[in-house]
């Protein structure tokens, strides 16, 4: 940044021969003078130095020796003094003696430097939807070590205790499970399908670079299914991770992780990195001596290799990845053997492995002439296969994935009008065993192909200053789906400088995979039942024909519109975010856990909603200390058959609030960081029935209060160790498991998990960097 | 061969008015802070013809893609100067620039020493 100096002491200091010539000195005056290093001394002259009129910007430079003349038509006149490496300086000249002065360098200056720093995370207010922005710095503050665990911090996204059979944290945005959520990962959906349940702990928490999470409607790029918002990661890529990286992680529950990052330029052109991580648990916890495992086994081994070609000089970039994972689970009674057959033992357990290969290339243009003109096409195949069984249960899920997209952008006569045109095609086929009935009787099979293809724009302007409106629309052609049309809108309006408000509305359809996104039915003595199906016959096979359990997609629209308002508190400013949200469905699958015994999946008779509150805060007191402070309120009514009743397990009020707070010792780069969040959850509805109220108690859980906590110890850009400690209230829910002793009866439920099953949990790690 | 000439008189034209029609160029602009970067890059995109602005608050350049056929630096510094900027052609009048918020005020040197 060029700065430009003014100090009238040194103007003194270094003018000789002081003659002062009051008043206003006309026609034409020959300055004459030397520039020299201030700090090395008068003998040091400075070679080609810039000296030049404040008001005109015309000038000369110095000789060899440091001297220069200038030609001046009126005095006093202001010059500019420069040299690269210095401290630009502006020297007032009253009279036209000898000039000698010296130019302080740039790094010798006891300077005090107001600055920025971003928050991180945060709003942008020029983007015309609401995305929050999560920079890897965020990704720090918490002990993330898959994607599931990286929202913990994060107002925005609602992260639920993990279940004692997944071992897995699912999140929920806007009071709506991940499954409406669109997640990608560089925009290829990855918490898809068959990864629905269990897709954001195959993301290693390192990998991730940044996220950008947009709540509501979103874009229509990447598809038509995202109903309360998308959520996209950017992974670390070769050319800008570092060469080495190496994370390890310890927990109080056994569980121990590792990752490591190779990054190396191969060409001028091209750089790999290859990308490993480890975690494995196994270690039997039962800190509630229920007989049940508080968190499973696990075993993963999860592998990226990443290939990034760039040519800046053409505008050419490239990106090849592969990806390979085996991931292994098991939970369930202490007693159970994983090597042995579920049947032949006497203890209920319940076994995840998945393999899972992905394979993704993406080749973007940007025209190096024309920096608007941009074209992109990306591909991505996946092969995910999950066997599984819970009890006496099997469920197993083959889904293989296909995907390409296109993508053009250019404007429409200047920037401030910008559109991209594009189309995608997918290709999903899915084969699913499973047994409808907890003795593993009634075996069901279902298969499906699905082929879709979509062409879309979408149509931004911004008029670079208070308006913004983002149109997108898309039409899609799918064999189980049909013709059908997707609009988004996205309008952002500036009211006053520091107030910015935003609307969006947006349709969006999926098919549900109502197993796969329940993994949890199946750790139940419950009977499955799907209405539409012919569940009496077993060894039937369904879908083969073009359906998707006799059931109807889902469809629904979201509207929403947010407030922002930045206050300046002193020298520092607040930002306030107000947002409303509503979800209607015209069409739900809805998951029934009101009769004892049963599960239904039913498609709703009339409208269901969900209606989302937001009240958010972000502050920064003073000095690196940081304050997040969020409350929300979930308003919902599911269309049951036994009628309109909020959805079992979703918190009606929920406060979030994060502290951090960076001490800087006597080096800056040795900070020693610490970390606070607090979470509160109101109670959540139960099942209801009075035959049921025996097993779940009131119809409603207790209010539940999280606070985490961690300390981080920073060492340069080299080393770091954290340490911290998860749910210090030691809080826990008291029995989890419903009819543990009876695991094989109908009533025998381990999926009513609200509320942390372990209690304090310390963990610690460190990471080593190497730039 | 004429007809190898009237292809290569052809090419030569529709790669000139290729070259017309995104015409790149850059000029000075005096400015100060963000404010200033929004103020003159929403006269310069607001002008017929001019494609993609670029101001840089460290080096004051704004570059500029622009239609040759349709406008020239010339009158994006017009422009520029009449929201309240300095060009090296064109200086703001006084009334342009006091119009231009407190905060931006670059020909006032405590304001340019505020935003160092």
């Amino acid at each position: 940044m060029m700065l430009v100096w003014f100090n009238r002491r040194r103007l003194f200091f270094g003018l000789f021969c002081t003659v002062f010539v009051t008043g206003v000195m006309s026609g034409q005056v020959q300055l004459t003078g030397k520039i020299y290093d201030g700090a090395a001394g008068q003998n040091q002259p400075l070679f080609g130095a810039n000296i030049y009129h404040l008001k005109s910007k015309t000038g000369t430079i110095t000789d060899e020796n440091g001297n220069f003349t200038l030609d001046v038509s009126i005095l006093p006149t202001q010059l500019v003094l420069s040299y690269v490496g210095f401290k630009t300086d502006t020297l007032e000249v009253l009279s036209p003696s000898f000039i000698s002065f010296g130019l302080t360098p740039e790094n010798d200056l006891e300077q005090v430097v107001v600055k920025t720093r971003r928050s991180s995370q945060f709003i942008s207010s020029f983007s015309t939807e609401q995305i929050i922005r999560v920079s890897s710095d965020e990704l720090l503050k918490a002990a993330c070590c898959n994607l599931s665990e990286s929202f913990e911090t994060n107002p925005a996204i609602d992260v639920n205790f993990s279940d004692a059979v997944t071992g897995t944290k699912q999140i929920k945005m806007l009071g709506l499970t991940s499954p409406y959520i669109l997640i990608t990962a560089e925009n290829i959906p990855v918490v898809r399908g068959a990864a629905q349940s269990l897709g954001l702990s195959y993301v290693p928490g390192t990998w991730v670079e940044s996220m950008q999470i947009t709540k509501g409607a979103g874009s229509v790029t990447n598809g038509y299914e995202s109903i309360a918002g998308q959520i996209n990661v950017e992974l670390q890529k070769p050319v800008s991770d570092l060469p080495f990286y190496f994370n390890a992680f310890l927990a109080g529950n056994g569980r121990q992780e590792f990752n490591a990052h190779l990054n190396t330029p191969v060409s001028d052109k091209w750089d790999t990195g290859l990308y490993l991580h480890g975690n494995q648990r196994k270690r039997l916890v039962d800190g509630n001596s229920d007989g049940y495992l508080d968190t499973p086994l696990a075993e993963q081994i999860n592998i990226l290799n990443r290939w990034q070609y760039t040519d800046t000089e053409h505008g050419w970039v490239s990106f090849i990845n592969a990806r390979v994972l085996r991931d292994h689970r098991v939970s369930g009674q202490r007693d159970f053997r994983a090597d042995l057959a579920p049947e032949s033992q006497n203890a209920w357990g319940s076994l995840i492995d998945t393999q899972r290969a992905d394979l993704s290339a993406k080749l973007g243009y940007v025209n190096p002439d024309i920096t608007w003109q941009t074209a992109g096409i990306q591909g991505a195949w996946s092969a995910h296969n999950q066997k599984s069984s819970f009890g006496l249960r099997p469920y197993d899920i083959e889904h293989q994935s296909a995907y390409l997209t296109l993508l053009y952008n250019t404007i429409i006569g200047d920037t401030r009008h910008k559109i991209k045109f594009g189309l995608n095609g997918t290709y999903d086929s899915y084969q699913e065993r499973l047994s409808f009935d907890a003795p593993g009787l009634n075996l069901q099979s279902f298969e499906r192909t699905e082929r879709g293809v979509g062409l879309f724009s979408e149509y931004a302007y911004n008029d670079t200053d208070k308006l913004g409106v983002t149109l997108g629309m898309r039409l899609d052609q799918h064999n189980l789906l049909g013709l059908f049309f997707t609009p988004r809108l996205h309008l952002k309006y500036q009211i006053l400088p520091k107030t910015t408000l935003r609307g969006s509305v947006g349709r969006g359809k999926r098919i549900p995979n109502i197993f796969s996104e329940h993994l949890n039915i199946f750790a139940t003595g419950r009977e499955i039942m799907v209405e539409g199906l012919d569940a009496g016959s077993s060894d039937s096979t369904y879908g083969a024909s073009g359906n998707f359990y006799g059931l109807d997609p889902e469809i629904a629209w979201n509207y929403g519109v947010s407030l922002q308002q930045k206050v300046a508190l002193g020298a520092r400013s607040m930002t306030l975010g107000l947002d409303y949200y509503r979800t209607d469905f015209t069409n739900q699958v809805v998951v029934d856990w009101e009769q004892v015994g049963e599960i239904r999946f039913y498609n709703n008779s009339r409208p269901s909603w969900v209606q989302s509150y937001q009240f958010d805060l972000a502050y920064s007191p003073w000095g690196l200390f940081d304050l997040q402070m969020a409350y929300k309120y979930y308003d919902l009514s599911t269309a049951f058959d036994s009628g309109d009743k909020r959805p079992i397990l979703i918190p009606d009020h929920r406060v979030f609030a994060n502290l951090a707070y960076s001490l800087e010792g006597r080096r800056k780069d040795h900070p020693l960081k610490f970390d606070l969040t607090l979470n509160w959850l109101g109670n959540q509805r139960l099942p209801e029935l009075p035959e049921t109220a025996a097993l779940y108690g009131q119809g409603a859980t207790p209010s539940v209060t999280t606070i985490n906590g961690q300390i981080t110890k920073q060492w340069g850009s080299v080393f770091d160790w954290y340490f911290g400690i998860e749910n210090l209230g030691d809080l826990r829910q008291e029995d989890p498991i419903v009819n543990g002793d009876q695991p094989f009866s109908a009533n025998f439920d381990s999926s009513m998990v609200y509320g942390p099953i372990f209690g304090r949990m310390w963990y610690t790690g460190i990471r080593y960097k190497v730039q | 061969m004429k007809k190898l000439m009237t292809l290569v008189v052809l090419f030569m034209t529709i790669s000139l008015s290729a070259q017309d029609k995104n015409a790149k160029g850059s000029l000075e602009v005096d400015g100060v802070c963000n404010m200033c970067k929004a103020r003159i890059e929403k006269a310069a995109i607001k002008i017929t013809g001019v494609k993609s602005v670029k101001w840089s608050v460290e080096t004051h350049k704004l570059d500029v893609i622009y239609d040759a056929r349709k406008t020239n630096l010339d009158s994006v510094a017009k422009y520029v100067a009449i929201a309240g900027h300095d060009t090296k052609k064109f200086t703001a009048t006084d009334e342009a620039y006091n119009a231009v918020n407190p905060c931006c005020k670059y020909r006032d040197e405590e304001v340019v020493k505020a935003h160092q």
